[in-house]
Protein backbone atom coordinates (compact mmCIF):
# COMPACT_ATOMS: atom_id res chain seq x y z
CA UNK A 1 0.00 0.00 0.00
CA UNK A 2 1.44 3.35 -1.02
CA UNK A 3 0.12 5.31 1.95
CA UNK A 4 2.39 3.25 4.22
CA UNK A 5 5.41 4.26 2.15
CA UNK A 6 4.30 7.92 2.29
CA UNK A 7 4.10 7.76 6.08
CA UNK A 8 7.47 6.01 6.31
CA UNK A 9 9.36 8.40 4.05
CA UNK A 10 7.65 11.78 4.65
CA UNK A 11 5.57 12.07 7.83
CA UNK A 12 7.82 10.22 10.29
CA UNK A 13 11.05 11.97 9.14
CA UNK A 14 9.38 15.41 9.48
CA UNK A 15 8.18 14.61 13.02
CA UNK A 16 11.60 13.17 13.94
CA UNK A 17 13.39 16.29 12.72
CA UNK A 18 11.05 18.48 14.76
CA UNK A 19 11.72 16.41 17.90
CA UNK A 20 15.48 16.82 17.32
CA UNK A 21 15.10 20.61 16.94
CA UNK A 22 13.09 20.79 20.18
CA UNK A 23 15.77 18.71 21.93
CA UNK A 24 18.37 21.32 20.93
CA UNK A 25 16.25 23.96 22.70
CA UNK A 26 15.86 21.64 25.70
CA UNK A 27 19.63 21.38 26.10
CA UNK A 28 20.36 25.03 25.28
CA UNK A 29 17.45 26.74 27.08
CA UNK A 30 18.84 29.68 29.07
CA UNK A 31 16.12 29.59 31.75
CA UNK A 32 14.25 26.72 33.36
CA UNK A 33 10.89 27.84 31.89
CA UNK A 34 12.33 27.40 28.39
CA UNK A 35 13.10 23.80 29.26
CA UNK A 36 9.61 23.30 30.68
CA UNK A 37 7.90 24.44 27.46
CA UNK A 38 10.36 22.37 25.40
CA UNK A 39 9.35 19.27 27.40
CA UNK A 40 5.69 20.16 26.95
CA UNK A 41 6.18 20.48 23.19
CA UNK A 42 8.07 17.18 23.05
CA UNK A 43 5.15 15.38 24.71
CA UNK A 44 2.70 17.06 22.30
CA UNK A 45 4.80 15.92 19.33
CA UNK A 46 4.86 12.47 20.95
CA UNK A 47 1.06 12.49 20.84
CA UNK A 48 1.28 13.33 17.13
CA UNK A 49 3.83 10.53 16.55
CA UNK A 50 1.61 7.96 18.27
CA UNK A 51 -1.35 9.09 16.16
CA UNK A 52 0.69 8.81 12.95
CA UNK A 53 1.93 5.35 13.96
CA UNK A 54 -1.63 4.33 14.72
CA UNK A 55 -2.64 5.27 11.16
CA UNK A 56 0.46 3.61 9.70
CA UNK A 57 -0.02 0.28 11.49
CA UNK A 58 -3.81 0.20 11.34
CA UNK A 59 -4.19 -0.30 15.10
CA UNK A 60 -6.75 2.13 16.49
CA UNK A 61 -6.01 1.09 20.08
CA UNK A 62 -2.86 3.29 20.16
CA UNK A 63 -5.06 6.40 20.32
CA UNK A 64 -5.80 5.58 23.98
CA UNK A 65 -2.09 6.00 24.72
CA UNK A 66 -2.12 9.36 22.93
CA UNK A 67 -5.02 10.49 25.13
CA UNK A 68 -3.20 9.59 28.36
CA UNK A 69 -0.02 11.27 27.13
CA UNK A 70 -1.88 14.54 26.41
CA UNK A 71 -3.31 14.42 29.96
CA UNK A 72 0.13 13.88 31.52
CA UNK A 73 1.63 16.78 29.55
CA UNK A 74 -0.96 19.18 30.96
CA UNK A 75 -0.44 17.97 34.53
CA UNK A 76 3.34 18.21 34.22
CA UNK A 77 3.32 21.79 32.97
CA UNK A 78 0.86 22.87 35.68
CA UNK A 79 2.96 21.25 38.41
CA UNK A 80 6.18 22.83 37.12
CA UNK A 81 4.63 26.31 36.99
CA UNK A 82 3.08 25.90 40.46
CA UNK A 83 6.34 24.95 42.16
CA UNK A 84 8.46 27.46 40.22
CA UNK A 85 6.13 30.26 41.30
CA UNK A 86 6.23 29.03 44.90
CA UNK A 87 10.02 29.06 44.81
CA UNK A 88 9.85 32.68 43.71
CA UNK B 1 -9.84 8.97 -2.48
CA UNK B 2 -9.65 8.42 1.27
CA UNK B 3 -5.91 7.95 0.98
CA UNK B 4 -5.52 11.34 -0.69
CA UNK B 5 -7.38 13.05 2.17
CA UNK B 6 -5.31 11.21 4.77
CA UNK B 7 -2.08 12.22 3.00
CA UNK B 8 -3.09 15.89 2.71
CA UNK B 9 -4.24 16.20 6.33
CA UNK B 10 -1.24 14.42 7.82
CA UNK B 11 1.13 16.51 5.69
CA UNK B 12 -0.45 19.76 6.89
CA UNK B 13 -0.30 18.55 10.50
CA UNK B 14 3.31 17.43 10.42
CA UNK B 15 4.39 20.64 8.66
CA UNK B 16 2.66 22.71 11.37
CA UNK B 17 4.56 20.74 14.01
CA UNK B 18 7.82 21.29 12.10
CA UNK B 19 7.15 25.05 12.02
CA UNK B 20 6.47 24.98 15.77
CA UNK B 21 9.80 23.29 16.43
CA UNK B 22 11.69 25.72 14.18
CA UNK B 23 9.96 28.55 16.04
CA UNK B 24 10.90 27.25 19.47
CA UNK B 25 14.50 27.01 18.33
CA UNK B 26 14.81 30.35 16.54
CA UNK B 27 12.57 32.82 18.43
CA UNK B 28 14.52 35.39 20.46
CA UNK B 29 12.42 35.45 23.61
CA UNK B 30 10.66 33.11 26.04
CA UNK B 31 7.22 34.63 25.47
CA UNK B 32 7.47 34.36 21.67
CA UNK B 33 8.58 30.74 22.03
CA UNK B 34 5.58 30.05 24.26
CA UNK B 35 3.18 31.56 21.74
CA UNK B 36 4.62 29.45 18.90
CA UNK B 37 4.47 26.27 20.96
CA UNK B 38 0.83 26.49 21.90
CA UNK B 39 -0.79 27.52 18.63
CA UNK B 40 1.11 25.67 15.92
CA UNK B 41 1.55 22.40 17.80
CA UNK B 42 -2.12 22.23 18.76
CA UNK B 43 -3.09 22.80 15.11
CA UNK B 44 -0.69 20.11 13.93
CA UNK B 45 -1.93 17.47 16.38
CA UNK B 46 -5.50 18.41 15.48
CA UNK B 47 -4.86 17.80 11.78
CA UNK B 48 -3.15 14.46 12.47
CA UNK B 49 -6.09 13.38 14.63
CA UNK B 50 -8.47 14.39 11.82
CA UNK B 51 -6.55 12.17 9.42
CA UNK B 52 -6.77 9.33 11.96
CA UNK B 53 -10.53 9.85 12.17
CA UNK B 54 -10.70 9.60 8.36
CA UNK B 55 -8.44 6.54 8.22
CA UNK B 56 -10.49 4.33 10.54
CA UNK B 57 -14.15 3.99 9.46
CA UNK B 58 -15.33 3.49 13.01
CA UNK B 59 -17.44 5.70 15.30
CA UNK B 60 -15.38 4.92 18.41
CA UNK B 61 -12.13 6.10 16.77
CA UNK B 62 -13.77 9.32 15.60
CA UNK B 63 -15.08 9.95 19.10
CA UNK B 64 -11.65 9.28 20.58
CA UNK B 65 -9.96 11.65 18.12
CA UNK B 66 -12.50 14.39 18.85
CA UNK B 67 -12.00 13.85 22.60
CA UNK B 68 -8.19 14.17 22.33
CA UNK B 69 -8.45 17.30 20.15
CA UNK B 70 -11.00 18.87 22.49
CA UNK B 71 -8.83 18.10 25.51
CA UNK B 72 -5.76 19.63 23.83
CA UNK B 73 -7.66 22.77 22.80
CA UNK B 74 -9.03 23.07 26.33
CA UNK B 75 -5.81 22.52 28.30
CA UNK B 76 -3.01 23.98 26.16
CA UNK B 77 -3.99 27.66 26.70
CA UNK B 78 -4.42 27.09 30.44
CA UNK B 79 -0.96 25.54 30.74
CA UNK B 80 0.57 28.30 28.61
CA UNK B 81 -1.09 30.98 30.74
CA UNK B 82 0.22 29.39 33.96
CA UNK B 83 3.80 29.02 32.75
CA UNK B 84 3.81 32.51 31.22
CA UNK B 85 2.55 34.01 34.48
CA UNK B 86 5.23 32.12 36.40
CA UNK B 87 7.90 33.36 33.99
CA UNK B 88 6.75 36.97 34.35
CA UNK B 89 6.67 36.81 38.13
CA UNK B 90 10.08 35.14 38.38
CA UNK B 91 11.51 37.96 36.29
CA UNK B 92 12.17 36.58 32.79
CA UNK B 93 13.01 39.58 30.60
CA UNK B 94 11.35 40.40 27.30
CA UNK B 95 13.66 41.01 24.37
CA UNK B 96 14.65 44.43 23.05
CA UNK B 97 11.97 44.52 20.32
CA UNK B 98 9.06 44.49 22.79
CA UNK B 99 7.08 47.71 22.43
CA UNK B 100 4.49 47.26 25.20
CA UNK B 101 4.28 45.70 28.65
CA UNK B 102 0.75 46.24 29.94
CA UNK B 103 1.17 44.10 33.07
CA UNK B 104 4.05 46.28 34.27
CA UNK B 105 2.01 49.46 33.83
CA UNK B 106 -0.93 47.85 35.60
CA UNK B 107 1.22 46.79 38.56
CA UNK B 108 2.62 50.31 38.79
CA UNK B 109 -0.82 51.96 38.72
CA UNK B 110 -2.06 49.48 41.37
CA UNK B 111 0.81 50.50 43.63
CA UNK B 112 0.04 54.21 43.23
CA UNK B 113 -3.64 53.54 43.88
CA UNK B 114 -2.79 51.68 47.12
CA UNK B 115 -0.57 54.56 48.21
CA UNK B 116 -3.39 57.03 47.54
CA UNK B 117 -5.85 54.94 49.59
CA UNK B 118 -3.39 54.76 52.48
CA UNK B 119 -2.94 58.54 52.37
CA UNK B 120 -6.69 59.02 52.39
CA UNK B 121 -7.09 56.68 55.40
CA UNK B 122 -4.42 58.62 57.27
CA UNK B 123 -6.29 61.87 56.74
CA UNK B 124 -9.89 60.76 57.34
CA UNK B 125 -9.60 57.49 59.30
CA UNK B 126 -10.31 54.06 57.78
CA UNK B 127 -13.62 53.79 55.96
Amino acid sequence: MRLDLYFDYVIFPILTISVILIFIRLFKGPEIVDRVIALDLIITVGTALITAYSIRSGQAIFLDVAMILALIAFLGTIAFSFYLEKKG
Amino acid sequence: MTNIFIAIFSTIGSLAILFASIGILRMPDFYLRLSVTVKAATMGVGFLLASAAIAFPDVSVTTKAIAIAFFLVLTAPVAAHMIGRTAYHTGIRTWKGTVMDELKEKKFSDDTKKAAIKENDKLNGPA
